[in-house]
C-alpha cells in the first residue's frame, strides 16, 4: 500500500494536516513520525512547520531529520508547507538569521514595514485569506482556479533566487512567492489544510502526483 | 490582497452552544458540530469557540468537542476560555485548534503570553481583552480590562494593555467591548479605532453586532481585520454568505466560495 509521510518533528500541529491527507489521500496511509526509517519507505513526504527558524532547524538537526529531507528531495515527492516551505531556502533572516535546508537557492525575508503615508495599514503577521496566482503549470494546480483564495499566516516569507521555481504569487506589501517548485518538490507558505475546498483539492493534487512537473 | 475576516463565534458551555446577553442570560443554540459545519459551508473564514464554562472539571468535555469540531471543519479555528497554562495552549492544540486565545491568564502573568508564543509560535497566540468605557461623557475616553468573563475589573486601560500584549508576543487582539456585547447596538468604535490604529498585529473585532451595516462600520470605521459576530448568525438572521454580499457591495474585500470541490 502506498503511503504519505508527515514529518513530525513537534512543530506544531499536525492534526489537521493529517485529518486532510486522509481526506484526500484515497487508499494511501498517512504515516505521521519522527522516525526516518519509516519515513524514508514512504512514497511521498511532507514537511509541515510552523513557529520559529531556529527552533525548526535545530529539531530537524536533533532528530537527524534533516538529512533524510535532503536525501528523499531527490527521489520523492515532497511537500512543504508554511514553515516546512521557508526551511527548504537556503538562509532565513529570522531569529538573527538561520542557515536553512538549501532546497531552493534563496533567502527567507521578513514583510517590509509599510511606508508611514501608506493608505491601508497592512499589519504582520499576515494572517487571513488571500489569493494565489499561478506562475505556470503545475500538476498541483489541477482543478485549482487561478486567483483562488488560500490561508496564511506567516511574518516572513520566502524569496527564491531563481524565478523558474516561483509557482504562485501573493500580493501583501510586496508581491511575494507563495508557492515554489522544481523536479520533484513542491512547497507553499499557505495552509491548503486550512484553506477549504481549493486547499484539499491542492493536497488531492499532491496525493495523486507522481513527481514529474 | 489580503481579505477582511468574518468570523461566527460559538460560546461553548458543556459541550453546547450557547448565547448569552451582557456576559449574562444563557440560552442553548445547538450542537458545536452542526454549528461548526453550517458556517463552514456559509463561507465563515474562520471560527471562534470560547468556552464559557466556570468549572475545570468540565476541561476534558472542551477537548472533546474541539476534537470533533476540528475533524469536520478545513478553516482555523481559534479556541479561548480559561486558558491559564502551557499545557492548556498545548492541549488545545492537539485537540486541534490552530490558535489559542488567552485573557485572563494573561493579565495575571503578561511573561505567559511570551512563554506561549515562543514555544508555539506568534501565529498562535491570540490575546482577547474585554473591556468596558469607564470615562464620563465629555471627558476624554477611557477603556479599562475587565477578566473572569467580565466580572472583575483591572484597573488597565484597554489601549495601552493592547500594545503591551502585542510587545509580549500576541500574534491577534480579540476586542470585546462588554457594554456592547449582546445589545445589537453595534461595536464600540472608538476603542476598537484606538486600538486598531496603534497596534502592529490584526486585531478582531467583538461585541454588539446586530446587523451587516454593523460589520461595515467595523473595518470601515474602526479599522478592524476581521469581525467576529455570534447572534445574528445563530439567531439565522443572517448567513455568512448574506454578510460577505453586504460586505462586497459596499467595497470591502471578502473571500467569496468559487469553488465547491468534489473533495469536500
Amino acid at each position: 500500500m502506498a503511503s504519505i509521510g508527515v514529518i513530525d518533528y513537534g512543530m506544531g500541529n499536525l492534526h489537521s494536516l493529517g485529518k486532510s491527507l486522509e481526506r484526500v489521500a484515497g487508499s494511501q496511509r498517512i504515516e505521521i513520525s519522527y522516525d526516518p526509517e519509516k519515513l524514508l519507505k514512504c512514497d511521498r513526504l511532507v514537511l509541515p512547520g510552523v513557529g520559529g527558524v531556529l527552533a525548526c532547524m535545530n529539531e530537524l538537526r536533533r532528530l537527524e531529520l534533516n538529512d533524510l529531507v535532503i536525501e528523499a528531495s531527490r527521489k520523492v515527492p515532497m511537500l512543504g508547507v508554511c514553515l516546512g516551505m521557508q526551511v527548504m531556502l537556503d538562509h532565513s533572516n529570522e531569529n538573527g538569521g538561520v542557515d536553512a535546508l538549501g532546497l531552493f537557492p534563496g533567502k527567507v525575508v521578513r514583510f517590509p514595514d509599510p511606508p508611514a503615508d501608506a493608505v491601508e495599514r497592512l499589519k504582520v503577521p499576515h494572517m487571513g485569506w488571500n489569493r494565489v496566482r499561478q506562475n505556470r503549470p503545475h500538476p498541483v494546480w489541477n482543478r485549482v482556479p487561478d486567483d483562488s483564495w488560500f490561508y496564511f499566516v506567516h511574518s516572513y516569507h520566502a524569496q527564491p533566487d531563481r524565478p523558474e521555481h516561483v509557482l504562485g504569487v501573493t500580493d501583501y506589501v510586496t508581491s511575494f512567492a507563495s508557492a515554489v517548485a522544481r523536479d520533484n518538490i513542491v512547497a507553499f507558505q499557505f495552509h491548503p489544510e486550512k484553506s477549504q475546498a481549493a486547499g484539499l483539492q491542492l493536497l488531492a493534487n499532491f496525493a495523486e502526483w507522481n513527481g514529474q512537473a | 490582497m489580503l481579505a477582511k475576516r468574518i468570523i461566527p463565534c460559538l460560546d461553548i458551555d458543556r459541550g453546547r452552544v450557547v448565547k448569552g446577553i451582557k456576559f449574562a442570560e444563557i440560552r442553548d443554540a445547538g450542537d458545536p458540530v452542526e454549528v461548526a459545519r453550517r458556517y463552514d459551508l456559509q463561507g465563515a473564514d474562520e471560527l471562534v469557540f470560547l468556552d464559557i464554562t466556570a468549572s475545570s472539571e468540565e476541561r476534558p468535555t472542551l477537548f472533546a468537542t474541539v476534537e470533533a469540531v476540528a475533524r469536520e471543519i478545513y478553516i482555523p479555528l481559534t479556541v479561548g476560555g480559561g486558558v491559564r497554562t502551557s499545557a492548556d495552549v498545548r492541549a488545545l492544540l492537539k485537540a486541534g485548534a490552530d490558535k489559542v486565545s488567552i485573557n485572563t491568564a494573561a493579565v495575571h502573568k503578561p511573561d505567559f503570553v511570551t512563554e506561549a508564543a515562543e514555544r508555539y509560535g506568534v501565529q498562535c497566540i491570540v490575546v482577547a481583552i474585554d473591556c468596558k468605557r469607564v470615562s464620563k461623557k465629555k471627558e476624554p475616553p477611557r477603556w479599562e480590562v475587565f477578566t473572569h468573563g467580565g466580572r472583575k475589573a483591572t484597573g488597565i486601560d484597554a489601549v495601552e494593555w493592547a500594545v503591551k500584549m502585542v510587545e509580549k508576543g500576541a500574534g491577534e487582539i480579540l476586542l470585546t467591548s462588554m457594554d456592547r456585547d449582546g445589545t445589537k447596538e453595534g461595536y464600540d468604535l472608538d476603542v476598537l479605532k484606538a486600538i486598531s490604529s496603534v497596534v502592529t498585529v490584526p486585531v478582531i473585532a467583538s461585541g454588539g453586532v446586530g446587523n451587516l451595516e454593523h460589520l461595515y462600520e467595523g473595518f470601515d470605521r474602526g479599522g478592524a481585520d476581521a469581525v467576529l459576530a455570534a447572534s445574528i448568525f445563530h439567531s439565522g438572521t443572517y448567513s455568512v454568505q448574506d454578510a460577505k454580499t453586504y460586505l462586497a457591495s459596499r467595497g470591502v474585500r471578502v473571500r467569496q466560495n468559487e469553488i465547491r470541490s468534489a473533495v469536500i
